[in-house]
Formats: structure tokens, sequence, C-alpha cells
């Protein structure tokens, strides 16, 4: 991911809280020489409409993903483990499924 | 010997793999990320598309922002600035989206300064008057719309989220265009003759060069293999799910929309074979031929040069902002003022 950035083109993603109870979340990239150019390009990009309420900007070479070669090794935590849901029990009520 | 055998079908073994599981994704309707293995004709293809549109969305801010300065009230001035920031900013999606694929957005914009690649042919026609603005946007964004709504669903990740977002404004610029219309068609003989009139000269880019050249293998001999080519391409983009409809599926929908707007409007639309048909459920229109396609094309050959001479000029004559921009990041942390 990481390139010759010249020209202000550094490239960043930029996350959004759109409003009051929602995490932020990842709506694109912008370019910016440094971290204040970037949330100021990031304003005028993500944010022309609406009220959000904060923005987040990352270098985009400074996010560490897992890699898709590793992809079934990696997250085969969560796989094949029916037990870890309440479905797989007796349920509580005669209502089935849709008890807590 | 035996471990470089091995090793060569093991390799071949895993090409295959990952052409399946590509082949599969696409076929289920899921899309493609950027960390995903492509193969190289599907790189090839959705940045090529995507690069020509961003091209096309920087290019087209050229005709309708000739008027920012001469706008007749400050409420269209705010709402044709607001306008054509957007189109700036799709530019900017779609750069963006484009650079997931391994090319820089400087590389992409030398491509076009050099004419290695082209914006759309749409946006290469003098916006003359003021009505112009309106017409552009009526006509070319309602032609946007009805091509982009299926590509929110195209199968690579970050050209669809990109168009999603571009599909939520690209409403507001057609009403806009189609109010300001409006107002003229309401207003005095002149204002009603100058609607008219840009009309009559936004038609065909939005009818023809919106949508592309026909899909069918129709016309003269010279037009049979360059329509069997697009044809092929066509074909394939749908395949991997990168082009949802034919040009001419979407041409049609597109003529539905708008005779009845053209219609409440009290404008013309320059097409004498526009009329109803019961049967096919649909408006008839003089077809898009590759002729007409070609004719169009060439009728802006001119001013496509002025755009581009006049994008390359704005972007050397900017040079210095980049530039001051990398030496204020570079300076120390200590000499920098702070807010």
């Amino acid at each position: 991911m990481s390139r010759e950035a010249a020209g202000g083109q550094t490239p960043w993603e930029v996350f959004i809280r759109p409003r009051r109870g929602l995490s932020h979340q990842h709506v694109g990239s912008v370019h910016g020489a440094d971290a204040d150019m970037a949330i100021a390009n990031a304003r005028d990009l993500y944010t022309r409409r609406g009220d959000p309420l904060s923005i987040w900007v990352v270098r985009s070479d400074a996010v560490r993903a897992s890699s898709p070669d590793e992809k079934d090794p990696f997250f085969s935590n969560g796989a094949d483990k029916p037990y870890r849901y309440p479905q797989m029990y007796v349920p509580l009520s005669e209502a089935g499924d849709h008890d807590e | 010997m035996t471990t470089e055998a091995g090793s060569t079908a093991a390799a071949a073994d895993d090409v295959k793999q990952r052409d399946e599981y590509f082949d599969a994704l696409v076929a289920a309707g899921e899309c493609v990320e950027p960390r995903d293995w492509l193969p190289d004709g599907y790189r090839r293809m959705v940045l090529r598309q995507i690069a020509q549109h961003a091209h096309s969305e920087i290019i087209g801010m050229q005709p309708e922002g000739s008027w920012l300065t001469r706008a007749p009230s400050l409420h269209r001035k705010a709402a044709l600035l607001a306008k054509v920031q957007d189109e700036a900013g799709h530019g900017l999606y779609l750069y963006a989206a484009a650079e997931t694929l391994g090319v820089t957005r400087a590389e992409l914009l030398d491509a076009l300064h050099n004419g290695h690649q082209r914006s759309s042919d749409t946006f290469n026609q003098p916006a003359l008057t003021w009505a112009d603005t309106g017409a552009i946007a009526w006509l070319t964004d309602g032609a946007a719309v009805i091509n982009q709504a299926p590509l929110c669903r195209t199968s690579y990740g970050p050209y669809a989220r990109a168009m999603q977002r571009v599909c939520q404004e690209e409403t507001f610029h057609v009403r806009q265009g189609y109010d300001l219309l409006w107002s003229l068609c309401r207003g005095t003989r002149e204002q009603q003759e100058m609607a008219q009139d840009a009309v009559d000269r936004w038609w065909l880019p939005a009818v023809a060069l919106m949508f592309g050249p026909p899909d069918t293998v129709e016309g003269g001999d010279g037009d049979t293999r360059a329509a069997a080519l697009g044809a092929a391409v066509s074909r394939r983009s749908m395949a991997w799910g990168i082009k949802r409809h034919t040009n001419d599926e979407l041409r049609q929908r597109f003529i539905d929309n708008v005779v009845p707007q053209a219609e409440r409007l009290g404008v013309t639309l320059p097409d004498p074979a526009i009329r109803w048909n019961e049967e096919r459920g649909h408006y008839d229109f003089t077809p898009v031929t590759w002729q007409v396609y070609r004719t169009a094309v060439a009728a802006g050959a001119q001013c496509g040069r002025q755009r581009l001479a006049h994008r390359v000029a704005a972007h050397e004559a900017g040079a210095w902002v980049r530039a001051a921009a990398d030496a204020y990041a570079a300076r120390p942390v200590t000499e920098r003022q702070e807010p």
C-alpha cells in the first residue's frame, strides 16, 4: 500500500461518526500532505451534506490488515463451532428460539 | 527435477483454484474487494471504466463551471456552485476507488492529460447560454442517474460504494436543473426560447453519448467490426458483473423517463420520432445508430480539445499549491504555527 507520496498525495482513510450513538465508520479515502490537510479534505469531500459529529483520518499505510491469503486458518476460530450459538440449546419457553 | 515439476503443477493448481474462486464469487453476486486476487482482464476493465468515469466527472465541471460568475441570482449561484463542487467530489470518490487497483491519482491525471485515457464525449459541447446549465443537469445528469443506479451494485466493491455516494447526490443535480428550466419556461418569450435552444443542444449528447454506441451490429460495413468488438467487451463486462444492462436498455429507460418530464416542462424534444408505443409499453424514438453516435462524437472534437487544454492549464497552474502543501508538511513540528 505504501507508495511514493508527492504533491500532497499521501493517502488517508477517512472515518466519520454520522451521529451520536454510532461508532466511526469507514467512508472512503482522501489525499493530504499531512493530517490537518487530510482532515480538511475529508470534511470537504465527505461532509457536504448532513451534520456529522466527527472525523478521523488514518494514514492508509498505517492500517495493518489480515492477509486474504491467510483467510482460512486465520479465521478458523469462528467456524464450525455451533455450540457458540444459543439456538443449539433447549429454549427457555414454549415460544422457542425467541426467548432470551 | 521432481521438485520443480511438482511446484509447477502446484502453481497451476493454485491459478485454477484462484480463477474458480473468483468466478464463483462474481456468479454469487458477491462484491470483489481490493485485496482479493483478480484476473488481469477484470482489473484492466474495471480500472478503465472507473478512470474514464472519474475523468468525465472533472471535465464535466467545465461547461457549468463557466456560468458560475454569471448566475442570475444568489440562489441559483449557490445551487450551481454546490452542483459543480459535487462533480469534483464525484471525481475524487472515483479516483480513490481506482487507487485501490494499484495506480495513483497522479498517474491517472497524467493519462488524461497526455491523451492515453479519455473522458466521456458528452461534455465536449459549449454551454452557450445560462439555460445550458439547466439542460445539462436535467438531461445529462438525468442520463447519468439511469446509468449509475445499476452501478451501485457493480461487482467491484470500492466502485459500487463510490457510486452509492454519487447517486445520492445526482438527484439534487437533476432537480435543480429541471427547476431552472421550469422557471425559464414560465418566463418571457426570450427565456422560453433560450430553454428550448439549450434542450436542442444537449439532447443528442445525453441520448447518444451518455449511453454509448448501440449494442447491436448494424450500420455500414466499416461499423461492423467496431460494433462486434464493442458488443464482445459489453458481454464480458456483464459476465463479470461490472456492467448490469446494455447501452440500449438504459437508453430506452432514459427516454421513457424524460418524455413526460419534457411535456410537463413545455419544451419539445428534438426528435420527431418520439411517440408512445402501446404495444411495447415504451416510447419509440430515433435509434442511435453507429453513424448518429460518430456524428455526435465528431461534433464535439474541437470543444473537447479546449476542455482538455483548460484542464492541463489548471493542473499546471496549481503545481505551486501542491509544492507548498508538501513543503509545509515537511517542516519540523516546532516551526508550525499553532491554530
